[in-house]
């Protein structure tokens, strides 16, 4: 966080301001709440990494079904576990702000919603996604037969060379023709 | 199938295909895109674009792999740090590149790009406190976080009516009550419309209004158009035309609503033109964009799960019932177009029942106001018009979705056709109201009607008008408020503490979107009909509709929960304001009529020396210096035609260049094809191996000087 006061330093607040989307006053409360998240001993190391499962109890990342893989993108940590540091945790709220670019935005869709990071949205990916949306439970799936027919409608719209997977081109392309996209991909504190 | 081939790998290791990134339209929507403002426009390469593709040894390999790592090179450049997508560390290593880069530059570009980068920074901060000022932003994010954008579309569209009126009230006061307010202070003087005696002008005074409120106030206030009996006010340094103001401050009032509709618009239509009759691409639209992000309230998170697990549902059972339609012999498809028409005669035949009653209640109530009976009688007598059309608009709705289970339409056909029928019902029934009071006002005892209009009856119709149109708003505003109040809490409590049978057939009650977007469209459509004759309206219907948000926020809050077929927010936008536009343009007829056909009474208001209230402006033109006429005269007839323009550049830009992309990209690929097919006969002749069979043409991408199919070695494993 480069200070172990409460406060942000000015240069870094500007800094800031330049290499994401966020306003002044978003980058404030971010630092904030990420404050929160740390522990005692925590507060005092140059960059802290808050782990997960705490991230995880941000109220606006509670509700999400998205919100491990969520984390797992945006986490610069080497041991791939999903902890955040202040500036992982901007990187997470400039591409879900409301300025943020379409491109920025379905580009991390897309690796939001890459569950093998394999770099395409094959059958697999996309019945795990079906899922996340509408529940994990037995009888709020949809049945075999309807996945089955949703997945090749889904391909049938989005996969351009017919290679069975979309790539982030053709993802790219279908979220540009998507009208609900931009007003749906956006957390603000 | 070989990818790499086809295919180069990014950073990340997500294949790319060029050929969709060079499509036109692609390349359009990129360029149209809100450009946070650019940095530098350099030539040298940053760290990111070494490309990974190991090639197998194909000339045209490399060369594609150092032309697309030029172009990535040159969009990296001209794009800000922050568009970016990668980690901060490294956004900061570019920018920190970047400004060693800049160094080198003269001090010229160091100093244009750092005013940039100032002017730039101050306009987002400039931003960031006009939003701060943006009304109800604190209500709006918790109702979004706990009901998704669906039914958050509903309250920005009420807060921009709410807007809307405040500036509309604006111009009314401050061009023509402030004028007279201020007159007496300013030293100004008012000369007073001549009464000059003969019979039309006969104001007689005193018509007893008991209940103020309720009654529509004295008609001799501000609040009704009989008041304002000024000519001219002499100010010092001019003379200030106030029926010129009036009737001016009216067509700019309606002028205004139209451009800021259509503007707000104009974002909406682009993308329900994309999204037509063949749901091309909706199931991608709910897949990938449907979960709202926004959303923190873990029973809202449950609930929005199971809509949209209904949503896919019903949407892939739609695509059966289709293939059903498609299926359907010629014997069913004749039944159904009879049982079809039969019903459409049927709504026809409910519509002109209503209509009817409507006008029946309001001729019986202007008669009946003429002698009074008692306190409540009179009371009702005179709200009858209102209490039928609420009737009515409430009875109609039920009618159509029972009958249009019968027509045998698709289910999203069935909703958007009954809405439509509703839209009809609900704005028509204003017209059908003021056609009967003009009947009313325009017949007369003896046939021809001296004055006009019937001056006995109605000294100052004007006034009438705008009572009968106040009545409708309050009325409208009751019946709102009553409604919540005595059947959505009771509901609620019913539903919570009793477990008998009425409860659950019941439920609990849904957030009905279309319904209660047609409510306040239907009380804006009075707005702006009844404003000329009503001058305070638009502050009442500000008023009315600030308490209207809160009352459905917490009706939202304690009562209901979200709908199981949700309204997505990018088609409730454009529904929203086409029926809005709707209303206007309907609401434009009436007071067209009114003020360049029937004839303005002589007995009060400003326009007491004119025959129509039309007339002021061509007789104020005429007194006007001849220089200022002829140019007047000029752009009256070019008037039209740039207000056309006005809204055709607003509205149909973007659908144009939609269409346009469409044609672009096709011509594009067919390009692309001849060329690869080109090359193609070039290369098999040159190698005079084998011959290239049509479907072993894989997707083709371009480079600088032409297009390479890819195809096979001759000695690989999948040569056949």
């Amino acid at each position: 966080m480069g200070t172990t006061a409460s406060q942000l330093r000015k240069d870094l607040l500007s800094e800031y301001q330049e290499l994401t989307f966020l306003t002044k006053q978003e980058i404030i409360l971010a630092h904030k709440r990420f404050s929160e998240l740390l522990s005692k001993e925590d507060r005092n190391i140059p960059t802290p990494r808050v782990p997960m499962e705490k991230v995880l109890s941000l109220p606006e990342l509670k509700s999400n079904p998205f919100r491990k893989r969520i984390c797992h993108v945006f986490s610069t940590s080497d041991m791939k576990d999903g902890s955040l540091t202040f500036e992982d945790f901007l990187d997470l709220l400039s591409a879900f702000s409301d300025s943020a670019t379409l491109e920025i935005k379905s580009h991390y869709a897309f690796r939001i919603f890459d569950f093998d990071d394999d770099g395409t949205l094959d059958g697999g990916d996309l019945e795990k996604l079906v899922n996340c949306l509408t529940g994990e439970t037995d009888d709020t799936r949809l049945t075999t037969e309807e996945m089955r027919q949703l997945i090749s409608n889904i391909l049938e719209e989005s996969d351009i060379d017919k290679d069975g997977t979309v790539n982030l081109s053709e993802f790219q392309h279908v979220i540009s023709r998507s009208p609900d996209f931009v007003s749906s991909f956006k957390i603000v504190l | 199938m070989e990818r790499d081939s086809v295919f180069h790998n990014d950073r990340l290791g997500a294949p790319r295909n060029p050929l969709l990134d060079q499509l036109p339209s692609y390349q359009s929507l990129l360029y149209r895109r809100k450009p946070s403002a650019s940095g530098s426009n350099k030539r040298r390469g940053s760290s990111r674009t070494r490309l990974g593709s190991s090639s197998s040894g194909k000339w045209g390999q490399t060369t594609l792999a150092r032309q697309h790592e030029e172009k990535h090179r040159t969009q990296t450049l001209q794009r800000p740090v922050r568009e970016l997508s990668k980690p901060m560390a490294e956004k900061r290593r570019d920018k920190d590149q970047r400004l060693e880069q800049a160094k080198d530059l003269s001090s010229w570009s160091q100093w244009r790009q750092s005013t940039r980068r100032t002017l730039r920074r101050l306009k987002e901060d400039g931003f960031e406190m006009l939003s701060n000022l943006e009304l109800w932003r604190g209500d709006i994010h918790v109702i979004e976080g706990m009901f998704g954008t669906g039914i958050l579309s509903y309250f920005s569209f009420l807060r921009f009516l709410v807007l809307l009126n405040f500036i509309m009230f604006l111009l009314m006061f401050g061009f023509v009550m402030l004028p007279i307010i201020t007159a007496p202070h300013a030293s100004g003087n008012t000369t007073f419309n001549h009464v000059d005696g003969n019979t039309c002008s006969n104001y007689p005074k005193g018509l007893p209004c008991l209940f103020q409120i309720l009654k529509g106030f004295l008609e001799q206030t501000y609040l009704f158009y009989g008041y304002y009996k000024v000519e001219t006010i002499h100010f010092p340094k001019f003379t200030y035309n106030l029926p010129l103001a009036y009737l001016l401050v009216t067509i700019a009032y309606l002028f205004l609503s139209l451009i800021w509709i259509v503007k707000r618009s104009a974002t909406g239509f682009k993308r329900k033109l994309v999204q037509d009759e063949d749901r091309f691409q909706s199931f991608c639209n709910k897949i990938f964009a449907g979960w709202d992000f926004c959303i923190v309230n873990d029973s809202a998170a449950r609930l929005k799960r199971s809509s949209l697990l209904y949503e896919l549902k019903t949407d892939l059972e739609e695509e059966r019932i289709k293939q059903k339609i498609a299926d359907r012999t010629r014997k069913e498809k004749c039944r159904i177009y009879v049982i079809r028409l039969i019903l459409n005669l049927f709504v026809i035949a409910v519509l002109a029942a209503c209509f009817y009653s409507i006008y029946i209640a309001t001729n019986f109530s202007q008669k009946a106001q003429m002698t009074k009976v008692n306190f409540i009688l009179d009371l009702i007598y005179e709200y009858l018009p209102s209490i039928v059309i609420t009737l009515a608009n409430f009875i109609t709705p039920l009618i159509f979705s029972l009958i249009i289970q019968f027509e045998d339409y698709s289910p999203a056909f069935e909703i958007r056709f009954t809405l439509m029928r509703c839209v009809f019902m609900r704005l028509t029934s204003i017209c059908v109201l003021l056609v009967s009071l003009w009947g009313q006002i325009t017949s007369c005892q003896e046939g021809n009607c001296v004055c006009g209009y019937n001056h006995i009856l109605y000294p100052c119709w004007e006034s009438r008008v705008g009572q009968e149109m106040y009545k409708l708003m309050i009325f409208d505003f009751i019946i709102i408020g009553a409604v919540t109040v005595f059947v959505e809490f009771p509901r609620k409590l019913i539903v919570d503490y009793c477990d008998c049978g009425l409860a659950k057939w019941w439920g609990q009650q849904e957030f009905a979107i279309p319904q209660n977007v047609l409510e306040i469209v239907y009380g804006q459509t009075i707005c702006w009909i009844g404003t000329f004759y009503c001058p305070l309206l638009p502050a009442i219907c500000t008023i009315k509709y600030f308490i209207i948000f809160y009352i459905k926020k917490v009706t939202l809050v304690n009562n209901c929960r979200p709908a199981t077929r949700p309204f997505r927010a990018s088609s409730s936008n454009f529904f929203f304001l086409a029926v809005l536009l709707i209303g206007l343009a309907l609401a434009c007829v009436p007071v067209t009529i009114g003020i360049a056909q029937i004839s303005c009474s002589q007995a009060c208001g400003p326009f007491v020396n004119y025959t129509t209230s039309w007339e002021v402006l061509p007789r104020t033109v005429s007194q006007l210096p001849a220089g200022a006429r002829t140019f007047l005269l000029a752009i009256s007839s070019e008037a039209f035609a740039v207000s056309l323009f006005v809204i055709t550049w607003y509205g149909f830009r973007p659908m144009i260049s939609l269409l346009s992309t469409d044609g672009r990209d096709k011509r594009f690929l067919i390009q692309k094809l001849c060329q690869a097919q080109r090359t193609c006969a070039i290369i098999s002749t040159g190698a005079g191996s084998q011959s290239l069979s049509s479907d072993r043409v894989s997707p083709s991408y371009r480079s600088n000087s032409g297009v390479f199919l890819v195809q096979p070695p001759p000695d690989s494993a999948t040569h056949v």
